[in-house]
């Protein structure tokens, strides 16, 4: 029946992967992800864990040993965040090119510059087109609960992706939660053994891995990179369903909250969610049908099924963590709302860029978003639709 | 095992012929001597930087690797290799690999992958003692991209980004001693070799960096055709010339000890390396005297500091 604990985000990834018991974790420090290898290394100092700890001189080498060390037939597995995973930016497309299944939590901040150390979304934005799954975490129990998921979705057979899960640096990093963790030999099973297909340690098949892939076929391994994300929305789900079965907590691609009857929806990701769902609360005990749908899995991203659940809306505030400085709007906007036109959903949406840098995001600025989109649904005009939240001479 | 040059010939070669590498070249030679000090029953692990050795033997569908290789980009040879090792040591721990059979971890790259822009990466690998050998193939420029300068770049040479023009004659810097550096890293071997013309000092380095447990480097000096502009029957040659000079010595360094392989008897002036070698033509016009005069003395200073490094470090 679990195990209670009260732990930290950073904390709760680092107990995940302890219980993975991956072969190699290579990993440089970065605030706010730097507890992560620190308790890790902990793990491998005292003979807690079979993994070799390989403490790089840099990201860029974090991620290079990672791939080394997944194409060799181990399981692989990293932390960082912001500029860490920039440097990274190079290896993160190698990765999920030569199909490797690693691993990473990705405690997200800010990417200089100016340099700043504290959470938004920028860092996972820039390589959301990079072919790796990207999941979301609204507090240190999904942040938890993603990692234990993530080998067994990276690793299946039509997928081969590597995976990162993503938490709000220091906000939920760094705080102390309740949390309940799954027991070890229960994490054993449900995680199952690495058994790759090919890979380079095995002596009676050497192979070779990255090649130079010229116009005759990179465009046909690209498509295949492209299904393989694709049918990983399945995979996601199916693996939610067993691990709902181990641990009675329930996973999908997205989670609604009071979205049945709800006319003003917030989407967002990670700990703004736990914030808009007091929101959400406070407004409904004044009879507001406010409403939040809260993206778990930003990549594959479930355009379908988040515009499927739109339908009903009469306005949709969409917030991003990170602008994505294009003059039009940020990055979860634009996929929820191309998603929405696709399948003809017509709800008048806006985003709200929020949060930036740290910015504190509080229930008075969540409540100023549906009382915005309260007068959208009023007075059926929606002005300017790329807007910002909490920043100074906005209001 | 004393060198058979019989015998290592006969032995299957574990990088094909067929890839797409240039005649004339040092760099192939480098890989398939190297790759015969493996003794056939292990198994070796091959990473390759980005550069012309990856370009010309790798290309999808089709590779010359007979061992398992890996190739990710320019700068992490040495990193990615660390994650193989890493991993190598963490499933044999586990029992997750055959017990008896071993596998060797060797990285190949080119100057450029190696002096310049994958420095820190190899620098890192070999700071944490991962158990590989480090090969850099070394023909003084970025050859793959067109023969642009590179801190391996010898002084005065003419490259494309360091064209010996009107005012500025050529490459204006000396080369970097890399060699120097990865000893500084305290290696229990680094060892400095030519690609062609004395194999046997190829191979015995190549074995002995190979069966030294821990972090080993060698460095060797690869003939390029199109960068250094000389024809391509000469490559034996021009190596032999290289070390003759003392342009570029053999000498090897275990835990911190300087062995000279080799002490030629008559020290060749350096214009016997350099006439051969288009990429010097500018120093031999008239007026450029000095060009040559400089290049001299960097030679013989370094030759000197080599000569005094042994004596001390042998005291």
């Amino acid at each position: 029946m679990g195990i209670r604990e009260r732990l930290s985000g950073n904390e709760a990834a680092a107990i995940a992967m302890k219980q993975i018991n991956p072969d190699v974790v290579a990993a440089f420090p970065i605030t706010p992800s730097t507890e992560i290898p620190q308790y890790f290394s902990t793990f491998v100092s005292n003979g807690e864990v079979d993994t070799e700890f390989v403490a790089v001189e840099s990201e860029h080498s974090a991620m290079s040993a990672c791939i080394g060390a997944q194409a060799a037939g181990g399981r692989a597995m990293t932390a960082t965040s912001a500029n860490g995973l920039s440097l990274m930016w190079e290896m993160i497309y190698i990765a999920s090119s030569l199909r490797l299944p690693i691993v990473m939590s990705l405690v997200n901040r800010a990417v200089s510059g100016p340099l700043n150390i504290h959470n938004d979304h920028s860092d996972a934005m820039g390589v959301r087109d990079s072919g790796w799954i990207q999941l979301f975490s609204e507090n240190n129990q999904e942040a938890y609960d993603n990692l234990i998921m993530a080998h067994r979705i990276a690793e299946h057979k039509d997928v081969l992706l590597p995976l990162m899960v993503c938490q709000d640096g220091f906000i939920t990093s760094h705080s102390i939660e309740n949390i309940e963790l799954i027991e070890d030999d229960k994490v054993k099973e449900f995680v199952g053994k690495y058994q790759p297909e090919h890979y380079l340690l095995n002596d009676k098949e050497p192979i070779a891995v990255g090649p130079l892939d010229l116009q005759g076929y990179l465009f046909e391994h690209k498509v295949q990179q492209a299904e393989a994300m694709r049918k990983a929305k399945d995979v996601i789900l199916e693996v939610a369903k067993d691990f709902e079965k181990m641990t009675g907590r329930k996973y999908g691609l997205f989670e609604e909250y009071k979205m049945e009857d709800a006319e003003l929806v917030v989407v967002c990701m990670n700990s703004t969610a736990g914030t808009t769902k007091a929101t959400v609360d406070e407004l409904r005990a004044k009879g507001v049908k406010a409403g939040l749908l809260k993206i778990r899995v930003f990549r594959p991203f479930p355009a379908e099924e988040v515009a499927k659940a739109l339908t009903k809306a009469k306005a949709v505030a969409v917030l991003d963590k990170a602008d994505s400085l294009n003059a039009v709007g940020g990055a979860l906007f634009e996929d929820v709302v191309s998603g929405m036109f696709v399948s003809k959903v017509n709800v008048p949406t806006v985003n709200y860029i929020y949060g930036i840098g740290g910015r504190d995001t509080t229930v008075q600025d969540i409540e100023s978003v549906y009382n915005d989109l309260s007068k959208i649904v009023e007075n059926g005009d929606i002005g300017n639709p790329y807007r910002y939240l909490g920043v100074r001479g906005d209001k | 095992m004393a060198f058979n040059p019989k015998e290592v010939a006969s032995r299957p070669s574990r990088l094909t012929s067929g890839h797409r590498m240039c005649a004339g070249c040092g760099a192939p030679t480098v890989a398939k001597m190297i790759l015969k000090a493996v003794k056939p029953e292990d198994h070796a692990v091959i990473a390759n930087a980005t550069g012309c050795m990856e370009v010309s033997t790798f290309i999808y569908p089709y590779t010359a690797w007979t061992d398992s290789f890996i190739h990710t980009a320019f700068e992490c040879a040495g990193a990615t290799l660390s994650g193989v090792e890493a991993a190598y040591k963490a499933m044999k721990r586990q029992g997750k690999l055959p017990e008896d059979k071993h596998t060797k971890f060797i990285a190949f790259g080119g100057d450029g992958g190696t002096y310049d822009i994958g420095l820190q990466s190899l620098s890192g690998a070999m700071e944490r003692g991962h158990d590989m050998v480090y090969v850099c193939y070394d023909n003084g420029a970025y050859m793959n991209t067109g023969i642009q300068r590179s801190s391996a770049t010898p002084k005065f040479a003419d490259t494309t980004t360091s064209p010996a023009g009107k005012v500025i004659p050529g490459k204006m810097q000396n080369r970097k001693d890399l060699a120097k550096i990865m000893v500084a890293h305290n290696l229990p071997y680094v060892a400095q070799t030519i690609a062609t013309g004395i194999l046997k000092d190829l191979y015995e380095k190549a074995e002995k960096a190979i069966y030294t447990e821990g972090p080993c480097f060698l460095n060797v000096l690869a003939p390029c055709p199109r960068g250094w502009g000389y024809n391509t029957e000469d490559i034996m040659e021009l190596n032999k010339i290289a070390v003759e000079t003392c342009y570029w010595p053999l000498y090897e360094v275990e835990n911190g000890v300087y062995k000279i392989n080799y002490k030629p008897k008559n020290k060749l002036p350096i214009e016997e390396f350099l006439k051969p070698q288009k990429r010097f033509k500018h120093m031999f016009k008239p007026g450029n005297e000095w060009m040559i005069e400089e290049f001299q003395k960097e030679v013989d200073a370094r030759w000197q500091e080599l000569l005094d490094l042994e004596e001390i470090t042998n005291k």
